[in-house]
């Protein structure tokens, strides 16, 4: 790989915002860069400095995007909305990550606004303690529909939450016994929902969560080799003293922030690539009592994050917002949000519709000959619109670089990253500028270059982050 | 390509979330069926018998009708020893066949290797959905992921077509083989190739098709349609793949369970009616599974997640019965409240790859069974 003439202070800015955030264009890239790796780091761990997203703009736009019930695209828009217009993307990367753990659907729960509430509950408490977001979650009545714990009685256990908790929130496959699973079902029996009055004449009716005293079982329960008459909030402490459990959060950590892990079906049988930087993350989950914010704070810091340039597969939620954020001219509510929110889709990530509780696959798993080809004519379509601002921007900027077509691939290597890419690669995109000679900053000039810009945004070293 | 319509086609429709055996084929002269499903069973009346033991849910009456010309095979009791009854990791055993290790590579894609190994044909497997099943994967082989078939192309927004050419010249240039950029950076290059070379071929399919079939609206109604499309258009293409779900019924089974089997029996009728109509049904097996059964007792409003199921093998060239044997409801005969699975679903597997693909087996199951003789 070649790294073009960047500045390496950008350059670890990129990385950073890439990681943390949804890319930067160059300006926001020197801006930061002025203020510093640690300020930035502070300021994403800290969402309260900024102004939040104004949810009453958009909606004076689009009325309908509020309680869109079960309408597909509708429900995602609000969110898609939100990531791309935030000055907090921290806040919505979390989101992110929460929704890929707990990952919740719409195919079930039919009915966005439940699943909405979950990922607002994520964006105001996502970098405080992962205890106070399992028990949100496990009071989630759009959690508590998706895995029938409203199914959950004294005298029939349902088990399909409890197993998920352990499985897939919590510790994984093979820390715990068939029995634990239904220890820990029965401690949260008579956590349901309930229906509000609806808020409209013929609307939909709310969801809250409610507690059953009388379908609750109050006998004594064995879990994890522990005895006691445990409630779901005793359960909850109980799997959070187990050093599995922050291994597990810390792999999850790892895998999203810093670089592509194994599915997580795989994790009780292939160690994690970098074990180190998972225990210290582990220490880090223990040392805190699971806050967040101060884990990632370490995490950011860290040199084994600064050094995972580029080993990342990017999302498809990344894939498209970081493409709006820079290619801009979305400063208003537009019909086009539920374009965007089909396009994550169509590359194989329908947020609040994960294909199941286990959420995505992460990794090179987001790519196939179709999704790849969505990805590719995507970003392609919206870097070659040269009336959107961020488009003129990187033009103008690349235009500084002069008439050389080598100096003109290389710029645009740096405008758009700084991306890494191969001698290959770098010298394909040389080669394809080279056939027309010098570049001449005339229309025909311009058209050239946005051919060169859409076949970069089309390699493959484009679908990493 | 000549002659490619006559070499045995497999299409495979997963049955994701796991579907309730005892509720699809109702064991419904047994009366510990009734005990065991005081909330959640199918009325006496209700089932569509196919003889005096067992008969299908309600809403199969498309498949009841082809149960009765002969095309349909039931194999009872299929999976594996100990099961996990968890969806992921079922899944994944069913796809890779490893349930003692974690498989990487599907049993498709293995013999998608065997049929292609040369790797001639970029659309010798076809994966319908948005993400493709692991069942396909198996390194360096091509699957063509389609999402929806009408707009299947790379890079189509560049005009004009000079333009567009000379970008997907390049393209296929820098997608080309690196010297040591290790096996995902390969990957992408192979997959970015293929989607280039898939797109141009697939997308003669739905230009060349025509039909009196109308199918239903319904998203399997819609993938079994471009699949009939594909196939129609002798591209060579030998493996389909396509799911429908969730079939996870813990709550509001009974509901849930009608629609989703409304919806797939239409489907799948109208899909051989299609291929009828154009003479091409003749080598084309479908089979249908799930990653479990759900357990024998209900829950109050649904059932949770059990050990054996069944599977459907349906086509003109299956030989329509029961296989195997439902497998005992006695209570002592239950693993914690689950049917055992009599039948090891690779030895499904290999009656399909053996007697129906044509292709050794054994290192694409990953070793001998014992295999039910639909084929």
């Amino acid at each position: 790989m070649v790294l073009t003439k960047a500045d390496t202070k950008i350059d670890l800015m990129a990385h950073l915002m890439r990681r943390a955030g949804f890319g930067a264009s160059r300006e926001e890239l020197e801006m930061r860069s002025q203020i510093g790796y640690e300020k930035t780091v502070e300021e994403l761990l800290t969402p309260s400095s900024q102004d939040p997203v104004d949810r009453y703009q958009f909606l004076r736009y689009y009325p309908m995007w509020w309680k869109p019930g079960t309408m597909g695209g509708l429900g995602q828009a609000e969110w898609v909305w939100t990531m791309i217009s935030t000055p907090a993307p921290l806040q919505e990367k979390m989101c992110l990550f929460y929704h890929n753990i707990f990952a919740t659907g719409v195919a079930k729960v039919d009915h966005y606004d439940e699943i909405q509430d979950m990922i607002d509950m994520f964006r105001q408490k996502g970098l405080g303690n992962y205890k106070e977001i399992l028990m949100e979650v496990a009071k989630s009545p759009a959690m508590i529909y998706w895995l029938d714990n409203n199914e959950n009685h004294a005298d029939s256990v349902n088990e399909n939450w409890g197993r998920e908790l352990l499985e897939l929130f919590t510790m994984g496959v093979g820390n715990y016994t068939e029995a634990d699973v239904r220890e820990c079902s029965r401690a949260f029996t008579g956590w349901t929902l309930e229906h509000k009055l609806p808020r409209f004449h013929m609307g939909r009716w709310d969801w809250e969560f409610k507690f059953i005293p009388e379908d609750h079982d109050y006998t004594e329960k064995e879990f994890l080799g522990h005895s006691g008459n445990f409630d779901g909030e005793e359960v909850i402490d109980i799997i959070l003293s187990k050093p599995a459990t922050a291994q597990f959060i810390a792999r999850h950590l790892y895998s999203f922030f810093v670089a592509d892990e194994p599915q997580v079906p795989a994790w009780s049988v292939i160690s994690p690539n970098d074990p180190e930087a998972v225990n210290f993350l582990a220490d880090a989950l223990i040392t805190s009592d699971y806050h967040m914010g101060t884990v990632l704070k370490k995490l950011f810091k860290s040199e084994f994050f600064k050094e995972q340039r580029f080993s990342r597969v990017k999302n498809p939620t990344e894939v498209v917002i970081s493409t709006l954020r820079l290619v801009g001219g979305t400063d208003r509510p537009s019909p086009e949000t539920l374009d965007w929110t089909g396009q994550i889709a169509y590359m194989g990530q329908d947020l609040l519709n994960p294909p199941s509780v286990e959420g995505w696959h992460n990794g090179i798993e987001w790519i196939n000959s179709g999704t790849l080809m969505k990805r590719t004519n995507f970003v392609s379509e919206l870097i070659s619109d040269t009336l959107r601002p961020g488009v003129r921007q990187i033009i103008d900027r690349i235009k500084i670089a002069g008439t050389n077509p080598a100096d003109i691939v290389d710029t645009c290597l740096d405008i758009m990253g700084p991306m890494e890419v191969s001698d290959q690669t770098r010298s394909e995109l040389i080669d394809h500028s080279e056939k027309e000679g010098d570049f001449s900053w005339n229309t025909t000039g311009e058209e050239r270059l946005i051919e060169l810009l859409q076949l970069l945004v089309a390699t493959r070293e484009y679908q990493f982050a | 390509m000549t002659d490619s319509t006559k070499d045995p086609v497999i299409v495979v429709l997963q049955l994701s979330g796991g579907n309730d055996y005892m509720n699809t084929v109702v064991p419904h002269s047994n009366s510990q069926y009734r005990d065991y499903r005081p909330n959640v069973n199918i009325a006496e009346h209700e089932v569509l018998r196919l003889n005096n033991e067992i008969g299908f849910h309600p809403s199969m009456t498309p498949l009841a009708e082809m149960y009765r010309e002969g095309n349909v095979a039931i194999i009872h009791g299929v999976g594996y020893e100990n099961s996990p009854r968890s969806h992921f990791r079922s899944m994944d055993i069913w796809h890779t066949c490893e349930p003692e290790t974690l498989g990487t590579e599907g049993w498709l894609g293995r013999a998608v290797n065997h049929i292609d190994p040369n790797k001639e044909n970029v659309v010798t497997a076809v994966s319908m959905g948005p993400s493709l099943f692991r069942a396909l994967v198996a390194p360096g082989v091509p699957v063509a992921t389609v999402e929806n078939l009408d707009n299947y192309g790379l890079l189509t927004d560049i005009s004009p077509e000079e333009k567009r050419d000379r970008v997907l010249d390049r393209y296929k240039r820098i997608y080309s083989p690196m010297i040591g950029s290790g096996p995902v950076m390969d990957f992408l290059g192979q997959t970015g190739l293929d989607a280039l070379k898939g797109a141009d071929i697939l997308n003669i399919a739905p230009e060349k098709y025509s039909s009196t079939v109308e199918y239903g609206d319904s998203s399997i109604s819609k993938k079994l349609r471009s699949i009939a499309q594909i196939h129609l258009a002798e591209l060579g293409t030998r493996v389909f793949y396509c799911d429908l779900g969730s079939f996870d019924t813990h709550a509001d089974q009974l509901a849930t369970h009608d629609k989703l089997w409304t919806a797939a029996s239409g489907a799948i009728r109208d899909f051989f009616d299609d291929l009828e109509e154009h003479n091409a049904a003749d080598n084309v097996t479908m089979f249908l599974f799930s990653e479990f059964g759900r357990r024998v007792y209900d829950n109050g409003a649904g059932t949770d997640h059990g050990a054996g199921g069944v599977c459907l093998a349906i086509g003109k060239q299956v030989k329509g019965g029961e296989y195997g044997r439902y497998p005992s409801m006695k209570e002592s005969d239950l693993d914690q409240g689950d049917l055992v699975p009599n039948l090891d679903f690779r030895g499904v597997y290999t009656t399909l790859v053996e007697d129906w693909m044509k292709l050794d087996p054994v290192p694409i199951v990953g070793g001998q069974f014992e295999k039910p003789t639909f084929i």
